[in-house]
């Protein structure tokens, strides 16, 4: 595939030069000028034999597995006559498996060791030939667009056009990213809801899925009630947010408003270093430091505090996002014109008074939507909790037990080895979809608020 | 300026930003109930000095003023002078409209708020409702006092700012070009109602506009590249300056 493709860019430079030197004499030989410059018409034949061979090539990619796959079953049965269609399917995955591990051992049927060389041969053969068939697809290409080089062919305006092109298709990868990723949260939710009742899901009060782990065991069904995680996921956040909303405002507002130049310059990249730490790092915080030490501090109160709690998890995490909330309220308070302050102080109003009753409110819908894509960051966040909070789902509003949350248990339960289709692991796509659909609507409502605060001074 | 008794005095002014300095020691009595022009080339330092009447220059970075500046006979460029009280006493009106995003009652009634002017809801209402009839806004916007204040157009707007302003009673009311963004309307309006606000209050403008200087003004003050150089009775300055630069800039020659 390399080699094809080096080949391609090859021959599309090669176009590019002979397409500009086209053009060059084509003017000098008529006397007149060309529509565009030789260099347009060189990017013209270069984008136009490279961006449509990479696209059937990305193509062929996409689909040469399901073509082998085709081939490779009238192989077998043409070979295996006698076998039925589940027996040839199982034969397929067999060589499959040996053409991914390459490895082939002695007790193979040496019919099948046949078939599996003949597949290799088909399969190098298709490479080749696609790779020849492509090849002079682009010398083609080029020959073709040579001849189109005319004094008046307007290249630099198709160039335009390509580029338009490029820039669209560029942005159709993330949102392609976007929509395979939730089609297969999706399916694999559907999938999900056959085993296990929706309603059991979204309203049961119990989660424990580690019961089900084989299949002959009483309780096979586990239980995969989501409450106990959405409560332990709003806990967690909830403290993060008492936290991270406090001092993150009230850092945002001394560097936006109070801050000397000189200090600002400092105390801005710390704080934004705080955002550059891994998560692991703050987990191990959490865990180390902080739980112990308010599991001390309770035990000094005379409380009873888990050894891992959600408070420890909830406190890291508002440190951890305080920056978020510092470094997005500082750019919406600096929005915030400065004739508005001047027209405050003018009134004979004081700096905290200024900004209580004219930054803040003007500012206010930029830090609602701040606030809540941090909520949304806290929400996500994985390895504090996983670290800190513990991983049993208790049903409880207490910071000082051990919860566990949505994210936590989808980790937990793809770490394990599980049959691929079991509930227990199809249960981590429904969560993820649940947690996809819960950071979907903060972040649109978060938006909303910004793009109104946007509104208002833009 | 014989006649009047002068409401603001500045002796010896000078003021620089960082190195470069803006004002160069500057001389200007400011009488009470009459209207004082600073008409001056862009960059020849107006807004700098109307600034420095109510220490508004304190919260520009590197903005050093020295000299003496009294009001009412007393230096307000004082360790004991609060600039917040002294902000309430001289009023600012920007060169360009800054309603605060709040309603328009509230944008009249924050300063008075702040100041604990009003002791009950009926009060503040009554200052709300005078400062703008005052500002001649009143009118057109009574049935819509709750909607934001940055709703109105931009003449509108303006007299919000000057009705929020003298809603705080200020005892000088400084205007920085009010009306640059205005059309000849709602110009007029405002100078009608400077004139009306003249009894009350002390009144500096700074204008480009040689015309509205000699239309409001009774005095005026002529700033060239940093230096006060002629001031006067406007209609004296207008038909006879003593400064040759006077004469070019009012006739047009540069600026
Ligand atoms: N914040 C500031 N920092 C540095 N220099 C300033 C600042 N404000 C004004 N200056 C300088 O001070 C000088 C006077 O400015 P000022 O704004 O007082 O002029 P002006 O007469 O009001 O002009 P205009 O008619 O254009 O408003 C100018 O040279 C300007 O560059
Ligand atoms: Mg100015």
């Amino acid at each position: 595939m390399t080699l094809i493709i080096f080949l391609i860019l090859f021959a599309a430079v090669f176009g590019y030069y002979i397409a500009q030197s086209k053009a060059a004499t084509i003017s000098l030989t008529q006397g007149k000028k060309l529509n565009s410059l030789p260099i347009y018409h060189g990017l013209y034949v270069l984008t136009l034999t490279v961006l449509p061979l990479l696209l059937i090539i990305l193509f062929w990619m996409l689909c040469k597995g399901y073509f082998l796959d085709k081939i490779l079953f009238s192989i077998l049965e043409n070979e295996f006559v006698n076998l039925n269609f589940d027996q040839i399917n199982l034969l397929a995955a067999k060589l499959k498996n040996m053409y991914v591990s390459q490895l082939v051992s002695q007790e193979t049927d040496p019919n099948l060791i046949r078939v599996y060389q003949e597949y290799l041969l088909y399969e190098e053969n298709i490479s080749i030939y696609f790779n020849i068939l492509v090849f002079f697809l682009s010398i083609l290409i080029i020959f073709f667009l040579l001849k189109k080089i005319k004094l008046d062919f307007p290249a630099r305006k198709k160039i335009e056009r390509l580029l338009t092109i490029v820039f669209f298709l560029a942005s159709i990868v993330a949102v392609l990213t976007t929509v395979g990723i939730i089609s297969s949260l999706f399916f694999e939710t559907v999938r999900f809801f056959d085993k296990i009742n929706p309603l059991d899901f979204l309203f049961g009060l119990e989660w424990s899925p580690q019961t089900a782990i084989r299949s002959d065991q009483v309780a096979a069904q586990g239980a995969f009630g989501i409450i106990p995680l959405l409560v332990g996921t709003l806990l967690t956040t909830l403290i993060a947010m008492f936290v991270a909303v406090p001092f993150g405002l009230m850092s945002a507002i001394y560097l936006s408003e109070y801050a000397h130049p000189r200090t600002r310059a400092i105390i801005k990249p710390a704080l934004e270093i705080l955002a550059g730490i891994p998560t692991v790092v703050y987990g191990f915080f959490a865990a180390i430091t902080v739980a112990p030490f308010i599991r001390d501090l309770g035990d000094l109160l005379g409380l009873e505090v888990a050894s891992e709690s959600a408070l420890a998890a909830g406190l890291v995490m508002g440190i951890m996002i305080i920056p978020f909330v510092s470094s997005m309220s500082d750019d919406v308070i600096t929005a915030v014109p400065r004739s508005l302050r001047e027209g405050s102080w003018g009134l004979g109003a004081t700096r905290s008074e200024t900004i209580l009753q004219v930054v803040l409110p003007a500012a206010l819908a930029g830090i609602v939507g701040s606030v809540l894509l941090a909520v949304s960051r806290a929400i996500g966040e994985t390895m504090i909790v996983v670290m800190a909070a513990g991983l049993a789902a208790n049903l409880t509003f207490n910071p000082l037990e051990a919860v566990s949350t949505v994210t936590v248990q989808i980790v937990t339960l793809l770490v394990g080895d599980q049959e691929f289709d079991s509930a227990k692991t199809l249960a981590a796509f429904a969560l993820g979809m649940t947690l996809f659909f819960f950071t979907l609507i903060l972040n649109v409502i978060a938006l909303a608020f910004v793009k109104r605060y946007r509104e208002v001074y833009e | 300026m014989e006649d009047s008794i002068p409401k603001m005095r500045v002796e010896n002014l000078d003021v620089s930003y960082f190195d470069k300095q803006a004002l160069f020691s500057i001389n200007l009595d400011i009488t009470k109930n009459n209207i004082t022009a600073l008409i001056g080339p862009s960059g020849c330092g107006k807004s700098t000095f109307l600034r420095c009447l109510n220490r508004m220059n304190d919260v520009i970075d590197g903005c050093v003023v020295k000299g003496k500046v009294e009001l009412d006979g007393s230096t307000i460029y004082d360790q004991r002078i609060d600039p917040v009280t002294l902000r309430a006493k001289v009023g600012i009106v920007f060169q360009k409209p800054n309603p605060f995003p709040k309603s328009i009652y509230d944008n009249v009634a924050y300063g008075p708020r702040i100041h604990g002017l009003a002791n009950t809801n009926s009060e503040l209402d009554d200052i709300v409702e005078k400062s703008l009839i005052r500002a001649g806004l009143w009118d057109e916007v009574k049935d819509r006092i709750s909607d934001s204040g940055t709703s109105l157009s931009g003449g509108q707007q303006q007299r919000l700012c000057i009705a929020r302003a003298i809603a705080v009673n200020p005892q000088v009311l400084l205007m920085d070009e009010p009306c640059s963004a205005l059309d000849p309307i709602a110009t007029a309006r405002i100078e009608e109602l400077m004139d009306e606000l003249r009894n009350r209050y002390t009144i500096v403008i700074v204008t480009h506009s040689m015309q509205q200087a000699a239309r409001v003004a009774q005095y005026t003050a002529f700033f060239h590249m940093g230096y006060l150089v002629e001031k006067g009775a406007t209609e004296k300055m207008f038909t006879t300056p003593d400064d040759k630069r006077t004469q070019d800039y009012i006739t047009g020659r540069f600026g």
